[in-house]
This record gives structure tokens, sequence and C-alpha cells, in this order.
């Protein structure tokens, strides 16, 4: 497949650089990713991912948007009130870049559908906002054998790691169970600042572009942390856990299964 | 005793058990922060263990938010 000229000029300056290059770019133009949560983390992930011209890009989400979510969740606007996310984070997607395939997938992600869900799809974001949901696609992840990843955001801190089958450590290898519910603030009433998400997010999306073309080192075998307050970084080494539930050579779980649905409860 | 505690330079009481350095550090919810020492994970039920002179400790938070 020769690239149009269009293409070659929307995409030169990441085509320039020698880790993605022409070779990379074809890569990127085959590639699949599915971002699970149209929201703070899935949204900057998903324009970054439409704009690099990743050729497959599914985006999955039950919600619909709301007032509140506009103060981070950049893929969608004031006139997208009230519209599902997947349909309104598609329609910027493709206003960004009209040639790659958009799947706006309107649903709730549970134990029954996520394995068919991630099926189709080289690499998952997880763009969740609940523990229930951010374990079951560790699992679902695991279990069919794709490179995934993972994130959290709340206040001014954000974290994120990478899965690759084979390769390093699980979600859970490192947090082995959900916290119980309303112990570990998640939701709205603990806050996050909106940049949190474009930060966390963007770096999500570019794990992803680079496991699609291979350049550099990803987050296998470490837990990236952000603490907005100070301005720092900090890398934290994982290792696989010998005796993690679902990606050790014994696992116990051999199939995804749902946590209770996280009600949004904090202690005051 | 010299440790590291999330790449800080930390003096402590020897015998001091990672339970003491949780408490001694203030973390927040302590009951479900994850503690890796030299970058083993560290069971519940294996908290009150001594740290050595040496010991590098993080500690890991359960961030769930994303929306
Ligand atoms: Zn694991």
């Amino acid at each position: 497949m020769a690239f149009t000229n269009d293409q070659l000029e929307r995409y030169s300056r990441q085509i320039i650089l020698k880790e993605i290059g022409a070779k990379g770019q074809k890569k990127l133009l085959n590639a699949k990713v599915l971002i699970i949560g149209a929201g703070g983390l899935g949204a900057p992930a998903a324009l970054y991912l439409a704009a690099a011209g990743v050729g497959t890009i599914g985006i999955v989400d039950d919600d619909v948007v709301d007032l509140s979510n506009l103060q981070r969740q950049v893929i969608h606007t004031t006139p997208d009130v009230g519209k599902p996310k997947a349909e309104s984070a598609k329609e910027t997607m493709e206003a960004i870049n009209p040639e790659i395939k958009v799947n706006a997938i309107r649903a709730f992600v549970d134990s029954k559908n996520i394995l068919e869900l991630i099926a189709p799809y080289d690499f998952i974001i997880d763009g969740t906002d609940n523990f229930a949901a951010k374990f079951l696609i560790n699992d679902a992840c695991v279990i069919a054998g794709k490179a995934f990843s993972h994130a959290g955001i709340i206040r001014f801190k954000g974290q994120l790691m990478t899965y690759v089958p084979g390769q390093g450590p699980c979600y859970r290898c490192a947090f082995r169970e959900p916290p119980p519910p309303g112990a570990v603030p998640t939701c709205r009433e603990a806050g996050v600042i909106g940049a949190m998400g474009g930060i966390i997010g963007s770096l999500q999306g570019l794990e992803a572009v680079k496991f699609i073309a291979g350049a550099g080192d990803l987050l296998v075998g470490s837990l990236l942390t952000f603490d907005a307050l100070k301005m720092e970084f900090r890398k934290v080494k994982l290792k696989a856990r010998p005796d993690c539930q679902v990606c050790s050579d014994k696992p116990t779980i051999l199939e995804p299964f749902d946590y209770a649905p996280a009600v949004c409860e904090l202690k005051p | 005793m010299r440790i590291e505690v999330a790449g800080e330079p930390r003096d402590i009481e020897k015998g001091a058990t990672i339970l003491d350095l949780i408490k001694l550090e203030g973390v927040e919810t302590p009951e479900y922060v994850t503690v890796s020492v030299n970058g083993d994970f560290i069971p519940k039920d294996e908290l009150e263990k001594e740290l050595s002179e040496g010991d590098s400790v993080e500690f890991l938070y359960f961030m769930g938010g994303g929306m």
C-alpha cells in the first residue's frame, strides 16, 4: 500500500522520525486500538491516536456527555451535552482524521462482553473510572493475551503502566484486589485537575503508538507516577508476582468476572 | 539505619518494621497501600517484617479515576 500525497503530508512530522518512519506509519494505519471509556483519559488518547492515523479505533462508553465532563474530557464540546459519549468522540475523531475507521460502541463493559469487545483489537487502553472495570480489563487482557495500557488519575496525581503478554507484570501483580467500595476515592467527590487526564491519557496513547510501531521501551515492568503539585514524575520498578491470580503459571482466575459495581461513595 | 523511600534517603531506627515506616511516613489510606521492598511486593500479613539497612521501599497507591 503506497501513501497518498495527503497522507505523506498529514503524517510527515512523524514519518520523519526514524523510530516511526514509513514502516511505522503503515503499521499505524493497519492497527486497531480499543479505548474503553471516552472520558478524561480516553479523550486525549483518542484524539492523538486518531490524529496519528491509527487505522481502526474502537471507543466504548455507555454514558452521555454531561456539562461537568467538559472541564477535562476535551473530545466533547458544549453542543455535545446529552449526546452518547462514544458517538460524540467518534464525530471529533473523524473531523480530525476522516480516513480512519472509528467504531463507536455504546455499551457497559462487563465480564459477559469484554472478551468479544477486545478480540478484534491489537492494543487496549483502559480509560475507565472504577476499580471493578480496571481489574476486569486487566484480567480479560491477560486471559486473551492482549497488550494494554492501565492508568488511573485522582486529584493532582496520575499513574500508568503497560502490560505486554509474557513480558512483565500485570496490574494485579501489584494491586492484587480492588479496595472495598468507598475505601479509596475514585469518583466525582474526590475531584481531578483537568490536565491530568490530558497528561496521563496522552501517555497512554503514546504507549499504544510505540507498541504498534515497535519504537523504544514501553512501561512494561514499571509504573510511571506523576504528582502535579510537586511537578514530579517517578518510575517505579514492578516485578511479576509468581503467585499472581491471573498472569502467573498457576492462575486461579481463568475467565473474566465482575466485582460488585462501584457505587460513588466517599467517606467524609 | 539508612533506607530509601521512593528514592529518597531516610534514617530510621534499627528494628523498625514496614508497618512502623507506614506510620512514620503518614501514608494515606494505609490499609490499601501496596508496599514493595527491593522490588518485591510484600503481602499484607508480612508487614511486621523488620527492614534492613539499604532497603529500598516503594509505596504504590490505588488510583481509580479516569473519566
Ligand atoms: Zn499478574
